[in-house]
């Protein structure tokens, strides 16, 4: 293998916005629910509490690289955890890396994947008030995703209807690892209510169903199961492919958020090669499944992948279509991608523009 | 114009069991009563129903009765044409599957005498991969020693999804064995349905669960690798039969990356994931899973970075290519005559052993 | 190169740092048992905090699940990607050859085990005179 040097990122003379399309906020805790739910459920949280097919209250049981999953200095100083103070999120991130948009991802508490099938869409709607009232109102360059408990199809719809036209609300999220693969027809009525509205489905890895973290079983280490999350990723756009649900939406935009690209290419390939040998299966399926992936689909940047010569990126970076990639940092996680530094091959201007602000704009409607 | 003659080694090849009848001169006389008192039969294995289209050539499936069933017709559609010097037999039935251990262990026996008196006694060319059942390392352990005296077993055979991920201290005798015998360990593609395809749930589709297959194998070498599997056996060769190839770059550089940061949580693991891989594990040709530029697959086989990974296979009778189209573009002449002969050579000691 | 004092012995005890900015650059000292390293303040990786970060020892293994512990608080951890770097040396304890960055001429202790890094974190020489700490920038 040639050695390369580890180049710092590339000077630039022009000063691009940036748009984040995936920051975590967080609550400091799940007090900050209470104004928005109704006694009943209060009482409820604080006594059943969450109920996930997972052993441990507190946490997951593939312990983390650092607490919270975050970057040690992303601690706010007036306390709580990372992600959970507006103003210092504002200096550390924002304002720091000139952020035009952030587009927020609350990875903590899920409503959809509540065992307690009551509690999601009363969930839900809180976490979604609470966004609206404490984020999005706040500062305006924050955008949420409209979180729908989308186990119950119809419930998830109604709270689409809630927000949509609110311009707070750039996407709507549901979990990854849900009851079924999401491709399944049950969530159907999930993306034709979001392609009606305009609304990209934003899908960052999360939530729980009690499946192995792997067809061949649990792994034992988080630095399997760190890696792991991606093929989680790639099942589930296998599914959206497969399953027809790009086909019979094809207004339907996806974002596959924190799940790295490197691998969109192989699994195109792949797809492609085994749908040529297996089309009888799939007749909704009228056309190469990597079309529906190059029309349909965005891929956000972060974890950077680092190839063993840096400017490998750019050949999968075109692979994909530079219109579909958008920069994220993941802010506050440990695995935060810089944006000054988090590439290592040379882009143009143009390219930058869209990876970095255009792109985002495009999908979400931003101005 | 035709194949390359060079006497290639065919790395994955199935001989189909036509049914549980034809196993029962190779059970121990208790089983053979129980198969028959019960009705136990009908272990053709989920991941490859017989009739879906891709899993028999339409000019390899024969008038009566299973593709690959049949050693004349291999000879016909695969030895000759390819110009095959030896041919590695993975037999795919699934006693991998049974909840009965020792009954997985005694169809694992049955499977392999079987093999060895209708397919390698028959035919010379062919060898053959120790079917064992993984769901106990102990009797998968007494299963290797048991064949490994017959040289024209050349690797033991693993299921790519099984109850738990194959590094994990529980499979530790199948590798023990496996290096003591120098023999190397075949991860095929399939699964025995212990968990769910994805981490999302069942998909709906055969296409779905073929594709994500790759996934276990990438899942595999994880836990090979983060168990510390080719620290404490550094003689252990891994084959993945069946898996695809064309992931594999950007797979080992995200392994890296994150063991960069986790490192302190697999102390035992002391060199890059991509090191280990590159020494330890090779990779069937089937499906190539090839991108429609061949400069792409050129691209893939630099990022691979070693010409010793790959191993020629045709996958008989499953239908990846027509004709004796088995090579995708974009393979430089050096690599095919590599993968062709050279590195089943040195991933199969035992090959150059009976070397004619 | 110029020397630049940044603390008085007294201000870095043993098993503590100091952040300084010395000529426009963010720079730490540590004192490990006594004995006092420097290193920029910038990962060679993402350009993280690096000095921010966690110090723990180093775990090394000869066998899976078999520890060994050794030189407690002498590796820092980047507080974004967890790299491991050996106070001492700026080596790194993931990955080998292939790449290089500029780095000032280290030392490496005899008997520890070091991975060659290619990510290496700068150095600073770091000296004592009387009762001060002094950096060469």
């Amino acid at each position: 293998m040639s050695s390369a040097l580890l180049e710092r990122a590339v000077a630039h003379e022009t000063k691009i916005g940036v748009i984040d399309c995936d920051v975590h906020h967080a609550m400091r805790s799940s007090k900050d629910l209470y104004p928005y739910l109704p006694a009943r459920w209060r009482e409820h949280l604080e006594t059943y509490g969450s109920r996930r097919p997972t052993p441990f209250t507190g946490s997951s049981p593939y312990f983390k690289a650092a607490p919270a999953l975050s970057r040690k200095d992303s601690w706010p100083r007036n306390g709580g955890p990372p992600g959970s103070d507006l103003a210092f999120l504002q200096e550390q991130l924002l304002d720091r890396y000139g952020i035009e948009a952030g587009m927020l991802h609350l990875l903590s508490p899920t409503g959809m994947d509540q065992r307690n099938q009551e509690l999601a869409p009363v969930l839900c709607r809180a976490i979604n008030e609470w966004q609206f009232h404490e984020w999005t109102q706040k500062d305006q360059r924050l955008k949420a995703a409209i979180v729908v408990p989308g186990e119950d199809a119809a419930a998830a719809v109604a709270e689409i209807e809630h927000w949509a036209g609110n311009r707070d609300f750039a996407q709507v999220s549901v979990v990854t690892h849900t009851i079924e693969p999401l491709g399944r027809r049950r969530y159907w009525p999930i993306y034709e209510a979001a392609a009606a509205h305009g609304l990209p489905i934003g899908l960052h890895s999360s939530g729980n169903n009690g499946y192995a973290v792997t067809a061949a079983g649990w792994s034992s280490y988080y630095v399997e199961e760190h890696h792991e999350v991606s093929m989680s990723q790639q099942a589930l756009v296998t599914s959206l492919v497969c399953e027809g649900v790009l086909a019979r939406y094809p207004s339907l935009k996806v974002v596959i958020v924190e799940a790295g690209l490197a691998w969109v290419p192989s699994l195109c390939w792949r797809l492609d090669r085994q749908w040529a040998r297996m089309k009888d299966e799939v007749p909704h399926l009228t056309r190469p499944p990597s079309s529906y992936v190059r029309e349909q689909v965005w891929f956000t940047t972060q974890p950077m992948d680092e190839p063993e010569r840096p400017e490998d990126i750019l050949s999968i970076l075109e692979w994909i279509g530079w219109d579909r990639i958008l920069f994220a940092t993941d802010y506050p996680h440990w695995d935060f991608d810089n944006p000054e530094t988090a590439f290592k091959a040379q882009m143009t201007e143009q390219q930058r523009r869209m990876v970095f602000r255009d792109n985002a704009r495009a999908v979400y409607g931003l101005g | 114009m035709g194949f390359p003659a060079v006497g290639a080694i065919d790395c994955d090849v199935h001989p189909a069991v036509p049914g549980m009848r034809a196993l029962l001169p190779y059970l121990e006389e208790h089983w053979r009563e129980q198969v028959t008192v019960r009705g136990i039969d009908g272990l053709d294995p989920s991941s490859y129903p017989v009739n879906v289209p891709a899993n028999g050539r339409p000019d390899w499936r024969p008038a009566a009765g299973k593709p690959g069933s049949d050693v004349g017709l291999m000879r016909q559609h695969v030895l000759t044409p390819f110009h095959t010097r030896y041919a590695i037999l993975n037999c795919l039935y699934g006693a991998s599957s049974v909840f009965n251990m020792h009954l997985a262990a005694a169809l694992c026996r049955a499977i392999n005498d079987w093999v060895a008196a209708e397919w390698l006694d028959k035919e010379p060319r062919l060898r053959a991969s120790i079917v064992v059942p993984v769901q106990d390392a102990e009797f998968a352990a007494a299963e290797i020693d048991r064949c490994a005296g017959d040289t024209r077993f050349v690797q033991v055979l693993l299921p790519a999804a099984g109850e738990s991920p194959l590094g994990k201290r529980q499979h530790w005798p199948i590798y023990v064995a496996a290096e003591r015998h120098g023999l190397p360990v075949c991860i095929h593609a399939g699964s025995t349905f212990r968990h769910a395809t994805t981490k999302n749930g069942w998909p709906s589709y055969y296409l779905e669960d073929y594709v994500v297959g790759s996934h276990a194998f990438q899942a595999q070498l994880l836990s090979l690798i983060s168990e510390g599997v080719f620290s404490k056996f550094p003689g252990l060769t891994v084959v993945l039969a069946e898996a695809g190839f064309t992931w594999l770059p950007q797979f080992m550089w995200r392994a890296v990356k994150t063991w960069r940061a986790m490192r302190a949580e697999v102390p035992w693991v002391d060199r890059a994931p991509a090191e280990i891989i590159r020494d330890h594990v090779r990779f069937t040709l089937q499906p190539s899973d090839a991108p429609p530029d061949p400069r792409q697959m050129e691209q893939t086989i630099e990022q691979i970075g070693s010409d010793r990974l790959l191993l020629f296979s045709t996958d008989y009778p499953h239908w990846h290519f027509d004709g004796d189209a088995a090579l995708p573009e974009g393979l430089s002449q050096s690599l095919i005559q590599r993968m062709l002969v050279d590195n089943p050579l040195e991933t199969y000691p035992r090959l150059k052993g009976t070397l004619q | 190169m110029s020397k630049h004092v940044v603390a008085t012995v007294s201000e870095i005890p043993p098993g503590q740092r100091k952040l300084v900015t010395v000529r426009g650059r963010s720079i730490a000292v540590f004192n490990l048992d006594g004995e006092y390293f420097g290193l920029f303040n910038r990962c060679p990786h993402q350009g993280g905090p690096m000095c921010e970060g966690i110090l723990t020892g180093l775990i090394e293994s000869d066998e899976p699940g078999h520890y060994k512990y050794s030189r407690k608080g002498e590796i820092i951890r980047c507080p974004w990607h967890g790299w491991e770097f050996d106070v001492r040396t700026g080596q790194s304890y993931c990955e080998p050859e292939r790449i290089q960055v500029r780095s000032y001429p280290v030392e490496v202790a005899e008997g520890t085990r070091v991975v060659e890094g290619p990510y290496v974190a700068e150095t600073v020489p770091v000296t004592i005179e009387e009762q001060y700490v002094v950096v060469d920038v």
